[in-house]
């Protein structure tokens, strides 16, 4: 069966097809990297080279780390996204266990009226948040941040996870009410610890707007000290456009935290996605 | 009623968290919004002035040409990414699903790489590479023999829009890719063995047995990307600035949004404007929505397995 559906010849093709497009994803990645480890000289020279020992050079990173305050900004996006993360997850999680759990009335309206968001972008109310958010005085807060995120990512955590709940057996969660437990302990102990994949897979999908968001942190929270990451890097870059080391370094040091987290749930991602198509 | 069957607190409790946030941050702002565009400042103080604002965004030649510069592009934004990236995320899940294939895992994961990565970092990498100083893409068109092709990509106006979308395209393949190699994956096994049976193989079997299955996948895509499309505005804004230059040849209706709301250089900000650009995307993104889901969705032929 398997030799009618493979030939030396197609399996050559895929692969050179494969290659072409993973050398053009991977290119500007490498260049921005590679070239933020030579001097300002060695960059305009051979831009191409590999920053071999005769023009490597750290002058980028000295200045990036001198002028902007990256650890601070590193933080404050550190915060941002874990505190957001946490409660989409959590506020997500029981909505979608209350709408997949009980029949109530207007289960399916109450669905529908969370689902909307996934449709409709909340950039759209950006006006109208930034007054809210002037009125309770949480103009350059993180909290601002926090909020709208949590608000942004609930639409598809609720749809996701309430789809994954519909299929945790309805067995155990009785046993568990025969054993006397209240509805909140067989959430937590039961049915939140068997949907963790699906946690995971809901938590890279809203983490990556988040972590990469320029939008609100301009508008909500562009003061110095509670600027996220790719706000500061975006300012910096925009103050240092002709510092091509500097500029490349902030480029680099921008790319490595969520290459490094992508490398780590990249596994759990995949399998969330193809996870959910096979239903 | 209620003494027939006790009120189950615990739903409430399970509710109230989500929809709280999700009403107050995400649904009022949109409503109010909606409401403030029926707004303007007149004589004495800002009054209900009605619809006039989005006549004045359709109709005065001060704003409209603008709006319909902004939808324009935006239209052709979407267009190039439907034409593009679609197309070619199909193309590479369709190959990633052949069986057996090596490395397939790594070939996923390198290509959602750009996916990941911020704006900020898209917009500025690929400005370097573009730029006729640095002399990255000269150089590599120059190794093929093609030096004479190239031109200042983001800086010509007849360029710029269409080269912002490809940068765009590079970025998000992975999206269509992965959803579309999701739905490959979920074709059964008996489905394909019937088709080889009946001596459809290679291409024609893509094209006969496995697309006609995904086209409900194909659908999602689309309205994902339509929805991103007329919502984008980060790229445009980290690689032209807020002006969308030159010349506004790359004004789409996010960066038109930022521009009205907080003004730039010499104009001032209106939020009473700026929420009537915000009520035409909402309007523009809610037809494209119930077009897809009336016109197109209930049309598609779902297959059950």
């Amino acid at each position: 069966m398997a030799r009618a559906r493979t030939s030396i010849g197609r399996t050559i093709a895929a692969h050179a097809i494969l290659i072409t497009w993973t050398v053009i994803a991977l290119f500007p990645v490498f260049v921005t990297v590679v070239n933020s480890f030579k001097s300002r000289r060695a960059i305009f020279a051979d831009p191409l080279a590999l920053p071999w020992p005769q023009h490597f050079d750290l002058v980028g990173y000295t200045t990036v780390l001198k002028q902007g305050d990256f650890f601070g900004y590193f933080q404050n996006s550190m915060i941002v996204t874990v505190a957001s993360l946490f409660f989409v997850l959590l506020f997500g999680a029981m909505a979608a266990f209350a709408l997949s759990e009980y029949r109530f009335k207007g289960n399916l309206l109450m669905g529908l009226y969370l689902a909307l968001g996934i449709m409709i972008p909340i950039r759209l109310g950006t006006v109208a948040i930034l007054q809210i958010m002037v009125a309770g005085g949480l103009v350059n807060t993180l909290t601002a941040l926090i909020l709208v995120y949590t608000a942004q990512g609930l639409p598809l955590a609720v749809f996701i996870l309430s789809e994954f709940m519909k299929t945790v057996s309805d067995d155990l969660k009785n046993a568990g009410r025969i054993d006397g437990l209240s509805e909140y302990a067989i959430f937590f102990t039961l049915v939140l610890p068997l949907v963790r994949p699906a946690m995971a897979t809901v938590a890279v999908f809203t983490m990556i707007p988040i972590w990469n968001d320029l939008w609100f942190p301009l508008i909500l929270a562009p003061a110095e000290e509670v600027k996220t990451i790719t706000l500061g890097s975006q300012v910096f870059i925009g103050q240092f456009v002709t510092n091509w080391n500097a500029v490349l370094a902030a480029l680099s040091l921008a790319i490595l935290p969520v290459l490094v987290l992508y490398l780590i749930f990249s596994r759990q991602l995949i399998r969330g996605i193809t996870a959910g198509a096979v239903k | 009623m209620a003494a027939r069957k006790p009120v189950r607190w615990h739903i409430a409790v399970f509710l109230a968290p989500a929809v709280l946030v999700y009403t107050a941050i995400m649904i009022i702002p949109l409503i109010g919004t909606l409401n403030l565009s029926l707004f303007n400042k007149g004589p004495d103080g800002v009054q209900f002035v009605g619809l006039a604002n989005f006549a004045t965004l359709f109709g005065d030649p001060r704003w409209s040409a603008s709006f319909w510069n902004a939808l324009g592009n935006n239209a052709w934004f979407f267009l190039i990414h439907m034409l593009v990236q679609n197309p070619i995320g199909i193309a590479l899940a369709a190959i990633l699903s052949t069986p057996k294939l090596r490395m397939a895992a790594f070939y996923r994961t390198a290509i959602f790489i750009p996916t990941i990565l911020s704006f900020v970092i898209v917009g500025f990498v690929w400005k370097l590479i573009l730029s006729p100083i640095w002399g990255i893409a000269p150089g590599l068109l120059d190794l093929v023999g093609l030096k004479s092709l190239f031109a200042p990509w983001l800086g010509r106006e007849e360029y710029a829009l269409t080269t912002l979308a490809l940068i765009s395209v590079w970025q998000f393949v992975g999206i269509p890719m992965m959803l579309i190699y999701a739905a490959l994956l979920s074709i059964p096994d008996e489905v394909l063995e019937a088709a080889e049976m009946d001596g459809i193989t290679g291409a024609s079997q893509f094209w006969k047995i496995k697309l006609p299955l995904i086209l409900p996948s194909i659908g999602i895509i689309s309205i994902l990307t339509f929805v991103g499309n007329f919502n984008a505005f980060d790229l445009i804004y980290v690689a032209q600035g807020a002006l969308a230059g030159p010349d506004f040849s790359t004004d789409i209706l996010g960066t038109f949004l930022y521009r009205t709301f907080f003004g730039f250089q010499l104009q001032l900000g209106d939020p009473y404007m700026g929420s009537a650009i915000a009520g035409a995307m909402f309007g523009i993104i809610l037809l494209g929505v119930c077009i897809y889901l009336f016109g197109i969705q209930t049309r598609l032929r779902r297959y059950q397995f």
